[in-house]
């Protein structure tokens, strides 16, 4: 029986990878899905045999408490609410690893166990406590802005002491619970610290570190309680969680440590002079010139999220086309809240994927574009990441809307972006304003064109 | 005869090779699903809590094993299901 259990492991195992294989092309991803679905079914099952299952109703009740939440949660959630969706679902995954190593503990156990055992702890405490403000900062529940305090260092510091000595204790004296509760408590406090300085337009790095530390939470389980599959499958986690986080943090042209450890903005230099005027357009002037363009380019930002105008959006690339228009659009990677935040919006709205530019696909066409059309984007459009060494986005690669011919930016006001940093490409003479609510302006332009 | 230590280390080892290996090829459009996806993936701490919360002890261990199951549990059934949500959204030009 235990050989057919780490057998059935093994299949699991196969179909996961595989799974995650057909996740790397659209059109077999959901394919994909679905085979993940059955390695974790396997799993289970495989796990549900084992001889030292006597009694099933713990078993039951956590399982059908949990999968009623989990579907009614991915049933109704909005596609806009997704990267709080996900945050918190990584607290979930980082608190039932906490649990399990906790769980794990057994008198007599080897000092390898009772590393492992922290470790889950660990990870699984930060992840929990640091997903749930990550939630909360993305939710817009609690203040999305950076929080930093002078001392801040010295306090982390302190707390990542108190849990190295707490952990050293723990492993010397496995029976004294006291070590134990430390470790739980600073686990759970340091998450909390490590998120609060992190501001909201950096949340896409978060939240793909967070979701690297679930994985990785799940693998330090699987150590604790002997379970290949756990090791296997938590690694596999990890690593896409990781190679997420270097994708972001290359998107914004900054390493790791910068994103995490200070507070986007705060250690401003420079607010260069930007010369020029504002030019506002009107809806019926926009359409006008939309109507004679051959070439369109829609470059959306999280403010297309929070206007909920994806499905405008696409009602207008559709009249665009319809006009003898070529329409795509250019994502940048870290338009939005998380990675892939925009695509899972625009699909949504029934905009095909094959309409939907990277970066560098979009940028050596933007000469032949007609009209680019930035909705609800700001820092990820600057130029002054081009052009001016001063700015504190100077060398992050954007999406160069400005050398289009016409540059259509959609935006509530004047204010600058959530880097508050000034954006000359509002000034260039190219540049056309279109105040007012993303969403109804471009219902304007909608109703212009039918 | 090689420790079971080992043995999990180098399971651990040929894993994230392997990780970095499928993940990299995941082209953008698809971040925001990979990302759920993995989610429910690392849900697979419910195995672990399984074998915690069945033992028949009744003691501490018993009742973290069975919450660890029910937290795992939104992960791998919320994860699966609302990754396929977002996935079937997914279409080709002209189909």
């Amino acid at each position: 029986m235990e050989n057919l259990i780490q057998y059935s492991y093994v299949v699991a195992a196969a179909l996961f990878i595989y799974g995650l294989k057909q996740l790397g092309s659209p059109a077999t991803a959901r394919r994909g899905n679905g085979i993940s679905a059955v390695a974790m079914l396997i799993a289970v099952v495989a796990a549900l045999l084992d001889q030292g299952i006597v009694e099933y109703q713990y078993i039951a009740i956590g399982f059908v408490v949990g999968a009623l939440i989990g579907g009614a949660a991915a049933r109704l959630v909005e596609m806009t609410a997704m990267p709080e969706m996900v945050a918190l679902f990584n607290g979930f995954g980082g608190m039932a690893s906490l649990l399990v190593g906790w769980a794990a503990l057994a008198p007599g156990a080897g000092t390898f166990t009772l590393v492992t055992i922290i470790l889950s702890i660990l990870i699984g405490g930060v992840t929990f406590t640091g997903s749930l403000v990550a939630y909360g900062k993305l939710s817009e529940k609690i203040g999305s802005g950076a929080v930093l305090f002078s001392g801040q260092q010295v306090v982390n510091s302190l707390i990542v002491l108190g849990i190295l000595a707490g952990a050293v204790m723990f492993c010397l004296q496995p029976d004294n619970h006291i070590w134990l509760y430390l470790v739980v408590a600073l686990s759970l406090v340091f998450g909390i610290m490590v998120v609060i300085p992190i501001g909201g337009a950096d949340m896409p790095v978060v939240i793909s570190l967070l979701n690297s530390y679930s994985g990785l939470a799940a693998c330090a389980a699987g150590f604790a309680v002997n379970n290949n599959i756990l090791i296997v499958a938590g690694s596999l986690v990890g690593a896409s969680g990781i190679i997420l986080t270097q994708i972001m943090c290359k998107a914004m042209n900054r390493s790791l440590s910068n994103v995490l450890f200070s507070g986007f903005g705060s250690g401003k230099t420079e607010t260069s002079v930007v010369e020029g005027e504002i030019k506002p357009i009107s809806a019926e002037d926009a359409y006008y010139i939309l109507e004679a363009a051959t070439n369109v380019a829609i470059i959306p930002g999280y403010g297309m999220a929070v206007a909920q105008a994806q499905h405008v959006v696409k009602e207008l690339a559709e009249l665009l086309e319809a006009n003898g228009a070529e329409v795509n659009f250019g994502i940048h990677p870290v338009a939005g809240r998380m990675p892939g935040h925009m695509n899972v919006l625009l699909a949504e709205a029934d905009v095909p994927y094959d309409q939907l530019l990277e970066m560098d696909d979009i940028n050596p066409r933007m000469e032949n574009v007609d009209v680019a059309i930035v909705i609800g984007a700001n820092d990820v459009v600057n130029p002054a990441a081009r052009e001016n060494e001063g700015s504190p986005i100077y060398g992050m690669p954007v999406i160069n809307v400005d050398k289009a011919r016409t540059v259509f930016v959609l935006k509530r006001s004047m204010a600058s972006g959530f880097a508050g940093i000034e954006n000359p490409l509002f000034y260039k003479d190219n540049t056309r304003m279109l105040f007012g609510d993303a969403k109804e302006s471009i219902g304007h332009l909608v109703r212009e064109f039918s | 005869m090689i420790s079971a230590e080992v043995f999990l280390t180098f399971i651990l080892m040929l894993s994230i090779f392997l990780g970095f290996e499928l993940i990299n090829k995941v082209p953008a459009t698809l971040h925001t699903p990979l990302m759920s996806g993995a989610n429910a993936i690392s849900g697979i701490t419910v195995v672990g809590a399984i074998s915690l919360a069945g033992n028949g002890q009744h003691d501490v261990a018993n009742w973290l094993g069975a919450a660890a199951v029910a937290l795992a549990s939104i992960n791998v059934v919320g994860g699966y299901m609302v990754t396929d949500r977002m996935l079937a959204m997914f279409k080709k030009k002209g189909s």
